[in-house]
Order: structure tokens, then C-alpha cells, then sequence
């Protein structure tokens, strides 16, 4: 691998237009402050609002867009005010404007908006409809502030922010036990990374003194190795928890508990990339570390094995696709972890995800709001004829993430094999090879969620008479992004728009253009491969599940269908290692606190009190005896004076 | 006369008197040991100024005596009190101050 340039970390100061890009995050905020505060009175038109300042913030993105297009430095700083200032120590609240955070800025509030609108529909019937699209809007704000920050600092701003909203709109529900418990088992897993993040933080500003990225970047020179491996392996732990990643990985599938747009919003096309966005965006970093992008690379190839070998065994649409986004977030951390020319092909792979992802899950959504909220698709079937605007958007979305050309999702996939093959040594092989079967893989559990869902022979419930295609509000936003999954790959993949697009991002990194790269197997025979393990999964699923399938999930006849049914033993890991432990130290926590310190504090008091209860006893209301002691006492003096006189 | 048997007489007073202020039960006779008491110091004062030669002693037996007469008129009306009260004047009855 080549040693990547030093990055060109000069940002020229905001003018013009790009001067007012703090609204961009205000007018969600403002739009969420509205919303919570005004309470029910905002219900009638709550949504509205909540649409629109989406809507706003995605035109402003697309002004703001073409503004940068036209500027020679294309990284623009915006100083905002200062943040903290205490001694040395001193933090500017400021944005960075620069072409990567311009197509989260567009992902971000283009998806969003979509989403937004879909919500008007899936929500109607919710007596909080209002207080839903308050958080969808803190969520946004919340985003925004992470991709825009220019500072790491801005950025964990952001992150707990995005936390926040993520935790509040999976328990949106939050009378149902599923829901709130899942709201909090990703809350908790959301802080183990965080602590890492934190870490990664304060070791930065120790060694550099500064957290801004135009310091930091500037400053990897002066960094020991050690150092800078450290950094990058506690930034990937934070990137692990928000991405759901291997060994974090367990929350993201029960967050589906939340609301589908939730779902599709946060747990799917944005909230979750924000780990890919953070080693990304922090490339010059792992860019001189080559264990740390070893340890990236890794865990995107366990992750994303992981989550099509789960995939393949679940019966929940919504979790299916849960552990669908967690393995297309592996083959984005085998990105970017590859860097160079991979972290472009990340960036699109994340893109393009966004798109089709996003319209898979609405169409779960769809599915569900005409099947009486049900999910288990092992009672779908035939649901084509029924709701066929749901079908072919759905159809096209699952055509993008098996990765069929020319749809969006082969040419993100594609190159990101291609990369992971072009790695040297042993490991390209082993990365390769796992991305390759993973493709596998995942055409095969989503051809069976499909065929199970939409043909075949009904196998409802007998509750479920007619089931009907959702209003026009929702499906509009659904042919939108399925419009999106056809276009979006071919036309940022055309003659390396967005690597170029990226390029003073990542720097020298992506100026290596893939022909110049000696391939260890040529481009199109990676591609030819890929495909044969495609369709070979198709086919197989196919012939399986052309019948249908049993309308209860049957016993399992292997450890590996165990094993994937139970999560890989995650959760069981987590109870076993983590979960009782803390019970007990909190048990036994409670007995030193209930025995030990009460014990000590009410024996003193207890003491005190008896000691006086004897004492009393010396008042006896009888004068005489007082007497007596008075004249004991006057002996007492007179013999103490005596001694102190004459002795 | 030698002063030493003013003295002494003086001790003898004060004992017979804290003696019947702890074994006597009449308030009456307390009282009147008390006053017993506080004339052997009396007593001692002016022996003990004569053997001085000053005046101090004599001037400080004047203000006990002001003080003992203030002490009697309110601890006899306490003492008048008690007995309309409890219709007895033994000092152990009157023990409702206590534990």
C-alpha cells in the first residue's frame, strides 16, 4: 500500500451563501424545539412543520451544494462563536463545509425528507404523531451538527445527539416492554462505544492540544505510532457502537422495535453510517496506522459474515433487514478500512444504501400497514397481486442490494471487492473471499424474503381478509428512493464522480485511480465471480422457497441454524459475561450498602440512643439525692484545690 | 478567746445543717438547714476578718445576709405553693421532674 500524501488541510473561511450554512442544522432544531414545546397544540399541524423544515434544510443542502461546486478550496470552515474557554484550553463552535459532509448533508436531509412525508402517512392513526416528528427533527438536527462539525468535539455533539433521538424513538412505543427494553439495551451499548470515542478524544487533545480537524490532521506527524494506533483502535470502538458492529452489534436488530420509519431513517440509511463516516472522515489518521486499518478491515468481515449468516435465519422482515444493514455496514468498514481508493467506494457503497435500504424498510413498512402489523414472513405470500406498488419498489431495492448490474448496489459492491481482493498478502484473499461469499450470502436470504413475502401462495392468518396497498403518501416516497436505487450508483460511479468529487477529502489517497493498481485478479473477472455467487444464491433460494414454507418455524437440524437463530450467541454472551455479573456486584453492592454503611450509621445512632435511654435513669425527681451530689461535687472541688495548693 | 473555736463552731454549724438538708423530708426544716448553713459561713466570714483585721469579711457577711433574706421569701413561696398543691410539704413528694 501506498504511504498516503500529506492531506492539504487548509480551510478557507465561509463567504457568501455557504456563511449562513448554520441553518441548516437550526431549522431542524428550531422545528423540534416547536414541536415539544408547544405540546398538543401543535397536533393538527405538527407533521406539517415537521416536513417542512426538513424540506427547507434539503434545499438549502442542494444551494449550498452547487455553491461549494464552484469554489477552488473546497473545504470551507465556518467559526460560529466560541464553545469553552478556559485557560489554554479553548473550543470554536464551528461547521465544516467540504464535499464529504456536502453528500452526508444531502443524504441526510434528502432521505430524511422522504422519510418524513412516508411518516404523514404510517403515522395517522398515532395520537403522537406530533411528538414523533418532534424527534425525527432533533434527530435530523442532530446529524446534521455530527457531519458539519469541524472539530471532534462537534462531531460527539452530534453523536449523542443522534443517540438521544435514536433512544427516544425506538421507546417511541414506549408502553410496549419489547420497546422500551430495546430503547435501552441500545442506549447502553451505544456508551461502551462511546467510551472509546470519549478516550480517542482526550488522548488527541493531551498529545496535540487541540480537537479541531484542521489540528489534528496537520498534527499526525508529531504523533508517535503507538499513539496514533491507540487513537484509531478507540475511535473504531466508538464507530462499532453507532454502527453496530462486531462485537456491538446486538442492539441494532432489536431497535427495530421503534416505528418502521424509524427504522428506516435512523437504523438503516443514516444514523447508523455515522461510524463509517467518523474513520473516514479521520482517514489521515488511519492512514498511519497500519494495524488500526487492519483492525477496521476485520471487523467489517466478521461483522458483515455475521450479519448474512443471522440474515439467512430470521423470520421477522423488519429484523432480516436489521441484520442486512449490519452486514452492508461491514462491507462499508472493509472499505474504508482498506483505505486509498476503497474509501471513495465506502463512501458510495454508504450512498446507495442509503437509498435502497431506505426503501426496503418502507416497504416493510407498507407491507405491515396492510397486513395488520404483522412481520413474520413465514405468513406472507402472494402479496405482489395485492399491494404492486409495494412489490416493485421493494423488488427494485432487493435487485440493488444483491448487487444486479446496472442497478445502484453493483456498483458499490463491486468495487469494494474488487478492493478488498487488490489488498496484499494473504489478508486480500481472506477479505476478498469473505466480501464474496457474504454477496453470496445475502442474495440468498434476501431472494427468500422476498419470494416468501410477495409470491407464492397466501399463508395469512385467518384474521387477514384483504390486504390493501398503502396511501399515496407513502408510496410516493417509496418509488422515489426505489428511483434513487436505480440511478444513484450508476450515475456517482460514472467516470469516478464521486471519487473525484471526494478527492480533497481524502487526499492523495484516492488519486491511485483503480487501473492504475496491479489487480491480483483482473476487475472483470472479480465481477464475474461475484455475479456466479449471486445468482448462485438466487437460484438456490429459488428452488427452496418457490413452495412457500411451513407456517411455523420448525425445529432446527443443524448447530449452525441454532447457532443463527439465537444470534451467534450474542445476546447470550452479553447476558453470561456482562449483564449478570453487573447483577450481582449491583446485589451485592446493595447488601454492603444495606448492612455495611446503614449498619454502621444506625448502630452509632442506635448507641447513642441507649446509652442515653440508661442514663436517664440517673434523674430521679428526688431533691435529697440531688443534694448529695451537689455536695459530692462541692468535696470533689475543695479536694481538688487541696492538692493543687498544697501537694 | 481564741478565734480558732469560732471556727470551729462555724464547721460544726455547717455540718449539722448539710446533714438535715439530706436526711430531713420537711421542706421546712431543709429550709431552715440551708439557713444554717449559709450563717456558719457567715460565721467563718467575720472570725476570719477579726483575725485579718480588715473589714472585708464583715461587708461580704452584710451581703449574704441581704441575699438569704431574698432567697427565704421566694423559697417560701414556692414552699407555700407545693402544699396547695399536694397538700404536703415533704420534699419527696414533689419528684414529677425526673426521667
Amino acid at each position: 500500500m501506498l504511504a498516503a500524501q500529506p492531506l492539504a488541510v487548509e480551510y478557507t473561511a465561509a463567504s457568501g451563501a455557504l456563511s449562513t450554512a448554520w441553518l441548516l442544522i437550526a431549522l431542524p432544531a428550531l422545528g423540534a424545539v416547536v414541536l415539544l414545546l408547544l405540546g398538543r397544540r401543535a397536533d393538527k399541524w405538527g407533521h406539517l412543520l415537521g416536513c417542512a423544515t426538513v424540506g427547507i434544510s434539503f434545499v438549502l443542502g442542494l444551494w449550498y451544494f452547487f455553491t461549494l461546486r464552484g469554489l477552488g478550496n473546497r473545504s470551507v470552515s465556518l467559526d460560529l462563536y466560541t464553545l469553552i474557554i478556559s485557560g489554554n484550553f479553548k473550543v470554536n463552535a464551528g461547521l465544516l463545509y467540504d464535499p464529504l459532509s456536502a453528500v452526508f448533508v444531502l443524504l441526510i436531509t434528502g432521505v430524511g425528507f422522504l422519510i418524513h412525508v412516508y411518516s404523514v402517512g404510517y403515522m395517522k392513526d398515532d395520537p403522537g404523531r406530533r411528538r414523533f416528528f418532534a424527534y425525527l427533527n432533533l434527530f435530523v438536527a442532530a446529524m446534521l451538527l455530527l457531519v458539519l462539525g469541524n472539530s471532534f468535539l462537534g462531531l460527539y455533539f452530534g453523536w449523542e445527539g443522534v443517540g438521544l433521538a435514536s433512544y427516544l424513538l425506538i421507546a417511541f412505543w414506549y408502553y410496549k416492554p419489547e420497546a422500551a427494553t430495546a430503547a435501552k439495551k441500545a442506549f447502553i451499548m451505544n456508551r461502551v462505544g462511546d467510551v472509546g470515542l470519549a478516550l480517542a478524544i482526550f488522548i488527541l487533545f493531551a498529545t496535540l492540544g487541540s480537537v479541531s480537524y484542521q489540528d489534528v490532521f496537520s498534527g499526525v506527524g508529531r504523533m508517535s505510532t503507538t499513539t496514533v494506533t491507540a487513537v484509531t483502535l478507540l475511535l473504531l470502538l466508538g464507530a462499532c457502537g453507532k454502527s453496530g458492529q462486531f462485537p456491538l452489534q446486538a442492539w441494532l436488530p432489536d431497535a427495530m422495535e421503534g416505528p418502521t420509519p424509524v427504522s428506516a431513517l435512523i437504523h438503516a440509511a443514516t444514523m447508523v453510517t455515522a461510524g463509517v463516516y467518523l474513520i473516514a472522515r479521520a482517514n489521515p489518521l488511519y492512514n498511519a496506522s497500519h494495524t488500526g486499518q487492519l483492525v477496521v478491515c476485520s471487523i467489517g468481515a466478521i461483522t458483515l459474515l455475521i450479519g448474512c449468516i443471522i440474515g439467512c435465519a430470521k423470520d421477522d422482515i423488519k429484523r432480516i433487514l436489521a441484520y442486512s444493514t449490519v452486514s452492508q455496514i461491514g462491507y462499508m468498514f472493509l472499505a474504508v478500512g482498506l483505505g486509498g481508493g476503497a474509501y471513495a467506494a465506502g463512501i458510495l457503497h454508504l450512498l446507495t444504501h442509503g437509498f435502497f435500504k431506505a426503501g426496503l424498510f418502507l416497504g416493510a413498512g407498507s407491507v405491515m400497514h396492510g397486513m395488520k402489523d404483522q412481520v413474520n414472513i413465514r405468513r406472507f405470500g402472494g402479496l405482489a397481486k395485492y399491494m404492486p406498488i409495494t412489490a416493485a419498489t421493494f423488488g427494485i431495492g432487493y435487485l440493488a442490494i444483491i448487487g444486479i448490474p446496472p442497478l445502484s448496489g453493483f456498483f458499490s459492491k463491486d468495487p469494494i471487492i474488487e478492493h478488498a481482493f487488490d489488498r496484499p498478502g494473504w489478508t486480500g484473499w481472506l477479505f476478498g473471499g469473505i466480501a464474496l461469499v457474504g454477496a453470496g450470502l445475502t442474495a440468498f436470504y434476501m431472494t427468500r424474503l422476498m419470494v416468501l413475502t410477495f409470491f407464492g401462495k397466501p399463508r395469512w392468518t385467518e384474521d387477514i381478509k384483504h390486504p390493501h396497498e398503502s396511501p399515496p403518501s407513502m408510496t410516493v416516497a417509496m418509488i422515489v428512493l426505489a428511483v434513487g436505487s436505480v440511478a444513484a450508483g450508476g450515475l456517482l460511479a460514472f467516470h469516478n464522480a464521486l471519487a473525484n468529487w471526494l478527492n480533497p477529502v481524502f487526499g492523495g489517497a484516492t488519486e491511485q485511480t483503480p487501473a492504475e493498481v496491479a489487480h491480483k485478479i483482473p476487475a472483470l473477472a472479480v465481477t464475474a465471480l461475484v455475479l456466479v455467487f449471486v445468482l448462485a444464491g438466487v437460484a438456490l433460494a429459488v428452488v427452496i422457497f418457490r413452495e412457500g414454507t411451513a407456517p411455523q418455524e420448525q425445529p432446527a437440524r443443524s448447530v449452525l441454524v441454532r447457532a443463527a437463530r439465537a444470534n451467534l450467541y450474542a445476546d447470550a454472551f452479553n447476558e453470561a459475561v456482562f449483564m449478570r455479573p453487573g447483577q450481582w456486584l449491583a446485589r451485592a453492592l446493595v447488601y454492603v450498602d444495606n448492612r455495611g454503611i446503614d449498619g454502621l450509621v444506625n448502630g452509632l445512632a442506635a448507641a447513642v440512643g441507649g446509652g442515653s435511654a440508661r442514663l436517664r435513669r440517673l434523674q430521679t425527681g428526688f431533691v435529697r439525692s440531688y443534694a448529695l451530689t451537689m455536695l459530692g461535687g462541692a468535696f470533689l472541688v475543695v479536694a481538688a484545690l487541696l492538692v493543687v495548693r498544697l501537694g | 478567746m481564741n478565734p480558732t473555736w469560732y471556727l470551729i463552731l462555724a464547721a460544726v454549724l455547717f455540718i449539722i445543717g448539710a446533714v438535715g438538708v439530706l436526711v430531713r423530708r420537711n421542706a421546712i426544716v431543709v429550709f431552715m438547714c440551708v439557713e444554717l448553713m449559709l450563717n456558719a459561713a457567715n460565721l467563718t466570714l467575720v472570725t476570719f476578718s477579726r483575725i485579718n483585721g480588715t473589714l472585708d469579711g464583715q461587708i461580704m457577711a452584710f451581703f449574704v445576709m441581704v441575699v438569704a433574706a431574698a432567697e427565704v421569701v421566694v423559697g417560701l413561696a414556692i414552699l407555700m405553693s407545693i402544699f396547695r398543691t399536694r397538700r404536703s410539704a415533704s420534699v419527696d413528694d414533689a419528684n414529677l421532674l425526673k426521667y
